[in-house]
């Protein structure tokens, strides 16, 4: 299996975080020839490339492009997400820290296909050690006139601001993370039935993952027919996928989508440690529904397959399982997750992560009966589409797999079982 | 006990204005700038940044409130936060855990007596792939093992 160099290229090479090493292998080499276009040529490119957001939601990048109104009649905005903190996904990271520039080359390109003069990078309060190098890599390019008030040599400002953030994972859902950014609770916000762009202090905004931006420089320099090389007809391009959990070689290796779970897994995770037996996998972040090791064997990784299996293709950061993992308490840790970071804004969410974190506990002390099981999925039904984000709907759809497919593992510690 | 930003600290707060729409945006930033002046956020501290950013400091707490990494309690010099979600579990987080308990002698959500250390179990600091994971103040320290402890406790002593 050969993996892809498009977001990556740059991460093996030494001190790549730099200006100098970053210029000397092609950095900031894409923001001339989208000086040469206008914006919406350059977001026709984009459109055409079929790149899809690389935060988890896999919706076109360009249409989200496309919404922001270019009237000039108020300032629009561009945020960029790095607020990376779906458990089983650690991609961002690594753009962050090897190669600052090729995310500011990203920035400076889609701030001027969306008019923004204003761009922010939101990032995880805990990610301080790779905010520090990307903001030196953001004074490195101020310094060098790649970005401030002429953006290299063009007439076009464009001021980049760090944003961190304080540990709260609803922050990575957009709405949220510019209620946190306007100085307040990261609250996720009602949304229209029409397509819109977002809202920074009532201003059009993009807010836009941080791999998604990085992508863009590749698309504008090497056109959207060289994009769609890779990957397949509805999930063009490549994904940082990263692995975790209970493989030999844990990691992030970026690919074309479309290859084979079982495949990646083996050849760049070196295959399941210990020799053990897989038994499932967690396809994309904690949020999207678990897979069996037959649903694994057969996975492709691409959005359509992973849908198809009732699951999702999320942020391709898959948590590996070996054959003497407790089903049970995987589902418990997973759990205690959500109800720390319920936003506590609807009561089917607040109250129901805490409900069926409790029934969980009284599980594993072996003190469950039969209906706990029935009360679980009930809970988690009335959670599924009764609240304002998609959080709560996520915890039941990992909650439903969960009890589906390893329903025995939970009837084995009924109290009746014992 | 007052609160007063120190010189240095209200010049940044005052370059960062410049840098968003509204003084309001500012309430992490401040935030987090009174907690690295005091090593934790007092109700003095809240109050200031509501007069700085013109908002009400009520909503500055509930501001503070809502995120984790925000100590409304003091914790000790070293903050030691073990990252307690799953890849990190299916890697042996109990185990650092239990021996973070012993070589420190306090248990998960507690203060050493000297005030030195602080242990608290965090959820997925996004450091999967290096699993397990933990944070002390700032920094990260990944792919722990019992030895590994050993000679970062060894280091802060």
């Amino acid at each position: 299996m050969k993996s892809c160099k498009i977001v990556s290229r740059k991460f093996d090479i030494e001190q790549s975080h730099t200006l100098n090493i970053a210029r000397e292998h092609g950095a900031y080499n894409a923001v001339e020839s989208a000086f040469s276009l206008d914006g919406e040529a350059i977001i026709e490119i984009i459109k055409t490339s079929g790149l899809r957001g690389k935060g988890g939601g896999g919706a076109p990048a360009g249409k989200k492009l496309s919404l922001i109104p270019r009237d000039g009649k108020r300032p629009s905005y561009l945020v960029v997400n790095a607020d990376e903190s779906e458990p089983g996904t650690f991609k961002d990271r690594q753009i962050i820290a090897k190669d600052p520039h090729l995310l500011i080359e990203g920035m400076i390109i889609t701030s001027y296909a969306i008019g923004a003069h204003d761009a922010y990078i939101y990032i995880r309060g805990e990610y301080y050690q790779f905010q520090k190098i990307l903001q030196e890599a953001i004074d490195e390019a101020y310094a060098a006139g790649i970005i401030g008030e002429k953006v290299m040599e063009h007439d076009y400002r464009l001021d980049i601001t760090v944003h961190r953030g304080a540990g709260a994972y609803i922050c990575g859902e957009k709405s949220a993370l510019l209620e946190s950014m306007e100085g307040k609770r990261g609250h996720p916000r009602l949304k229209p039935h029409q397509p819109e762009p977002e809202w920074y202090f009532g201003n059009p905004t993009l807010v836009s993952n941080v791999e998604t931006i990085a992508s863009v420089p590749f698309i504008v320099k090497n056109g959207a027919d060289a994009y769609r090389q890779y990957g397949t007809k509805s999930s063009p391009g490549s994904l940082l996928f990263g692995l975790s959990g209970h493989v030999n070689r844990p990691g992030i290796y970026e690919v074309e989508f479309g290859v084979s779970m079982f495949e990646y897994i083996e050849h760049f995770g070196g295959g399941i440690k210990n020799g053990k037996k897989l038994k499932a996998v967690i396809p994309g972040g904690a949020s999207t529904p678990v897979l069996t090791v037959e649903e694994a064997m057969c996975a492709n990784l691409d959005y359509e397959t992973l849908r198809a299996m009732g699951s999702s293709l999320g942020t391709g950061g898959m948590i590996v399982m070996d054959e003497d993992t407790c089903m049970v308490s995987a589902l418990k840790n997973l759990l205690e997750f959500y109800h720390h970071e319920s936003c506590g804004q609807c009561t089917p969410c607040r109250e129901g992560t805490g409900w069926v974190d409790g029934i969980l506990a009284t599980l594993l002390e072996g003190k469950g009966r039969q209906e706990d099981i029935d009360r679980l999925l009930d809970v988690s039904g009335t959670m599924n589409g009764t609240t304002i984000c998609v959080f709560a709907p996520a915890v039941s759809g990992v909650i439903d797999a969960f009890v589906q497919k390893f329903r025995g593992e939970f009837e084995a510690y009924l109290k009746e079982a014992r | 006990m007052s609160f007063a930003f120190t010189n240095e600290n209200l010049e940044q707060i005052e370059a960062l204005k410049k840098r968003y729409p509204s003084p309001k945006a500012l309430s992490l930033p401040c935030l987090w700038i009174a907690q690295y002046q005091e090593g934790m956020i007092s109700l003095d501290a809240i109050e200031a940044i509501g007069t700085l950013i013109d908002t009400p400091s009520m909503e500055i707490y509930r501001v503070a409130t809502f995120y984790t990494m925000f100590n409304l309690e003091p914790v000790g010099t070293y903050h030691i936060q073990l990252c307690k979600t799953l890849s990190c579990a299916l890697c042996g987080k109990a185990e650092i855990l239990e021996h973070l308990q012993t070589k420190l002698g306090i248990a998960a959500g507690e203060s050493s007596a000297d005030g030195r250390y602080t242990l608290t179990q965090v959820e997925c600091l996004g450091s999967c792939g290096t699993a397990p994971v933990m944070q002390i103040n700032d920094r990260y320290y990944e792919n722990l093992d019992r030895k590994k402890i050993d000679s970062i406790l060894e280091v802060l002593k």
